[in-house]
């Protein structure tokens, strides 16, 4: 097996709250993963332990180092997006790439080559609060592929876009993706979720519900849908299957966006 | 470890597959603490306090009423005959006590609740760098604009009176500098403690400000007050004494011009006889330098514990 992030039985709680509850499973390299829940289902918490933003129950492993062990050689090997670029506004968007450039470890010539690439190398003189949300998120990317990290972790990424800027970054995303980058990301959108991912994971109150293949599933109105029951009894974990069948038979009506 | 390519990767072409794999299996042990990094991200906490208005108007008025201070000693020197670096010190120490911990204070709140509160810590950890690293070069940084800031004014403030100095004053005012720049790093670190504890940026300022008031003002009436109400001893005088950063740099400046620290009372003469000529500014130096280390070791402990 050839898992390029292992997750293992992760739990998290903020005070009584338990917001990650024995969440497993493995992302193959090269592979991309959609995690799929309504807010509150442990998806942006889960990708914070993955970065070693918090501390968590349980193991994370990246190319077979521990996050909380080799946290920073770890974070060497992912990318992060975040939903919205939380960086310093006063910097001009070159000043911003070499910042990152330096902490990443990456050659500081990289950066103008990787600011084009993304279409931004004509804004590399705007400060980054001048930059529309589009074009922060290509700078997100762009500071994220400095290393030239073998995975990407996109958290929504797309959510605060309008169409044309989504469209643009999922065009980018898929590029990325065929040229062998792995992917775990946050959507809400079936077409981003079907256009990118190969597998659905879906959280629910802190747990993997369903582990869906995105080739068993299709675009049904804003939802993503399966035709027939037994297509569910083939993708869904067979443990969530048991404990959920009368669910799982209305969500076969549906689509899953009644996890959504 | 990572295998090299197999069938399960799905890559485009074989070369991207490879080259990930020996990416993966060739990056070196991280070190805990890189230099590299740390003057990366110090470079970035000095440029961006240099951009900060508060820290600018501090810095300003600092080296305003510093430079006022050497004039008005200046022309006190050509009337009655005083030396211009001794008399413009011991006018530089309640400026001192006044405006430094208050600048290294709000400084150190600044450095962590806010950027908590925006989400830009966030996004800092999740590259490849450790919390200590970070915090590290958040006090290396600070701390480079706070010495560099009291350089300023205490640089023009002598520029002003260069002139025919006379060398023993010239020492006296060089310990005066040494003195409140450790005085200010020491309220550095207690600042950056108040912003790891602080839960919000407008919290950890009041704090500060709090903070300030009580060593600077509290502390030194609240030991008159305590000294005669409770008819302290000299001993238990000078402990309490030696619990205020402030206090300390006080009582080292003072005893720089006097080592018998008669201008103190019976505390003075106390801590004199106690600790000596040589040994009481070792004390006072060292309680500073506590002061320096031990909130920034709480402070770095705190900052690694808590989620962000």
């Amino acid at each position: 097996m050839n898992a390029m992030i292992q997750i293992d039985q992760v739990r998290k709680r903020f005070g009584r709250a338990r917001v990650l509850d024995g969440v497993s499973f493995d992302v193959l390299a090269g592979q991309s993963i959609a995690l799929w829940g309504s807010n509150g289902a442990g998806k942006t918490t889960l990708i914070r332990c993955l970065l070693g933003l918090i501390d968590f129950e349980g193991s994370i492993r990246v190319a077979g180092l521990d996050v909380r062990r080799e946290g920073k050689r770890v974070r060497r090997l992912l990318g992060y997006v975040p939903q919205e670029l939380a960086f310093y506004d006063d910097f001009r968007v070159i000043e911003a790439a070499r910042y990152i450039a330096r902490i990443r470890g990456a050659d500081a010539g990289d950066c103008e080559p990787g600011l084009q690439s993304l279409g931004l190398l004509d804004h590399a003189r705007k400060r980054v609060r001048e930059l529309s949300g589009g074009m922060k998120q290509r700078l997100a990317l762009a500071v994220a592929l400095l290393n030239d990290p073998p995975v990407l972790v996109l958290d929504e990424p797309t959510s605060n876009l309008d169409s044309a800027g989504r469209g643009s970054l999922m065009e980018l995303l898929v590029g990325l993706k065929a040229a062998g980058k792995t992917i775990l990301f946050i959507s809400h959108r079936p077409e981003e979720v079907r256009g990118l991912a190969d597998r659905v994971l879906t959280l629910e109150s802190g747990r993997v519900v369903t582990d869906v293949a995105t080739t068993r599933l299709h675009l049904a109105g804003d939802a993503l849908a399966a035709d027939r029951l037994d297509q569910f009894d083939e993708v869904f974990s067979t443990d969530a299957l048991e404990d959920r069948l009368e669910q799982v038979a209305i969500v076969s009506g549906h689509g899953i966006r009644r996890f959504a | 470890m990572i295998a090299p390519a197999t069938r399960e990767f799905r890559f485009a072409d074989g070369a991207a597959a490879r080259r990930h794999a020996v990416f993966v299996s060739t990056s070196p042990r991280e070190p805990w603490i890189s230099p590299r990094t740390v003057l990366s991200l110090a470079r970035k906490e000095l440029r961006d306090s240099l951009r900060n208005r508060w820290f600018v108007t501090y810095t300003a008025a600092f080296a305003v009423l510093a430079i006022g201070l050497a004039y008005l000693s200046r022309v006190g020197t050509a009337m009655s005959g005083f030396a211009g670096f001794g008399a413009t010190a011991a006018s530089l120490v309640n400026l001192v006590l006044l405006i430094v911990p208050l600048m290294a204070l709000t400084i150190g709140a600044a450095s962590i609740a806010p950027e908590r509160e925006r989400g830009t810590l966030a996004y800092l950890l999740a590259q490849p760098i450790g919390r200590t690293e970070l915090f590290l070069a958040k006090f290396v940084g600070l701390a480079g604009a706070l010495v560099g800031s009291l350089a300023v004014g205490f640089g023009l403030s002598a520029l002003t009176l260069a002139r025919g100095a006379d060398p023993r004053q010239v020492r006296l005012f060089l310990t005066l500098v040494v003195l409140a720049m450790l005085l200010a790093l020491a309220m550095l670190s207690v600042g950056m403690l108040i912003s790891v504890l602080a839960r919000r940026s407008a919290a950890a300022t009041g704090a500060a400000i709090m903070a300030w008031l009580v060593i600077v003002f509290v502390g030194d009436l609240g030991l008159m007050g305590s000294a005669v109400l409770f008819r302290l001893r000299a001993s238990s005088l000078l402990l309490a004494s030696l619990a205020n950063p402030a206090q300390c740099f006080k009582i080292a400046v003072i005893g720089s011009y006097d080592p018998t620290l008669d201008l103190l009372g019976p505390a003075g003469l106390y801590a004199s006889n106690t600790f000596g000529a040589t040994g009481l500014p070792v004390v006072l130096i060292g309680c500073l330098a506590a002061w320096v280390v031990l909130p920034l070791v709480l402070a770095a402990a705190c900052f690694g514990r808590r989620p962000l």
